[in-house]
């Protein structure tokens, strides 16, 4: 394995990856009109919606919160949540004293089923290595800042397991529903590096 | 498998500067990497552990400055030339001929 080469010129990746697409297709290797479908859903139908459900539905209901915690995979496959990249879900719980935040320091592990494909940021160098060392750091540029006495963990996930960030529930939501309390749910607050705002004027 | 991938705690890389309202993806190209390797994924012409090896042997300099679909990219065409789907002088006249045509 150690003896692939590196010789090839680095080209443009649009000519590189229509030569490699119109090759496999010659060969029937791959159908574009399944890359087509394949493209859409991960556009359109999984993203970090589907992991707000989640959060939502934990909050609201306190035996589903513990499931949750109990059995990520598990609990999340009963709202229908399951596939590539999210077979062994671990959620860990925000707290008055615990911050949780994911990171995939050795490439871009993410769970799919729940927050959809990972943006930039979380696949690239800066925050892979920044934040296992200041977490705290991290979190500001995020405008995110944590209080002193707040222990801040961070997860390294990988190709075998996967982790989701439960945020605290609000102050200011008392009694909504889990579709307004979704509506809160931002993606950057399941991966740790946000939280979700209180609702309501500080009146 | 000790290497450059092993980015954690390293030093130097800058801030990080989060895109706001970020599309899925930024370019077409990067769609069809996408749904491509989710085909031969799926297909059993690698599976998870040898896709990311493959990006783990990529030379350090192309790794640092490649992006991550980039780094897709690099891990399909090593593992299918590898594995035999196609052969890299089928790529490599196939990439000359569509930059003749692009002329």
């Amino acid at each position: 394995m150690s003896g692939h080469s590196h010789t090839a010129p680095p080209s443009d990746p649009e000519l590189r990856i229509k030569a490699l697409e119109s090759l496999l297709v010659e060969k029937k290797l791959i159908n574009p009109d399944a890359i087509d479908a394949i493209i859409e859903t991960y556009e359109t139908k999984i993203g970090p919606r589907n992991g707000a459900r989640v959060v939502a539905r934990a909050w609201v209901d306190p035996e589903y919160k513990a499931r949750l915690l109990a059995d990520g995979t598990k609990a999340i496959a009963e709202l229908g949540f399951t596939g590539v990249q999210g077979e062994d879900m671990v959620v860990v719980e925000n707290t008055d004293e615990v911050h949780n935040v994911v990171v995939c320091t050795l490439c871009s592990c993410y769970p799919w089923p729940t927050l959809g494909l990972p943006p930039v940021w979380y696949k690239a160098a800066p925050y892979r290595a920044r934040v296992v060392s200041d977490p705290r750091g991290v979190l500001l540029e995020f405008g995110t800042r944590l209080s002193d006495d707040v222990e801040v963990r961070v997860w390294d996930s990988n190709a075998e397991l996967r982790y989701l960030v439960l945020p605290q529930r609000p102050e200011g939501t008392e009694g909504w529903s889990e579709d307004r309390l979704a509506a809160l749910v931002s993606r950057d607050s399941m991966i740790g590096t946000a939280v979700v705002p209180a609702q309501g004027a500080a009146s | 498998m000790n290497g450059v991938h092993d980015l954690g705690g390293m030093h130097g890389f800058g801030p990080i500067n989060p895109e706001p309202n970020e599309p899925v993806f930024h370019h077409d190209w990067e769609r069809r990497v996408f749904g491509i390797m989710i085909a031969t994924f799926g297909g059993g012409h690698y599976n998870v552990d040898q896709f990311r090896h493959a990006i783990e042997r990529m030379g350090p300099v192309e790794y640092l400055t490649g992006s991550y679909y980039e780094h897709w990219l690099a891990s399909l065409e090593t593992l299918l030339t590898e594995h035999g789907a196609i052969t890299q002088a089928e790529l490599d006249a196939r990439r000359a001929q569509l930059s003749r045509e692009a002329k």
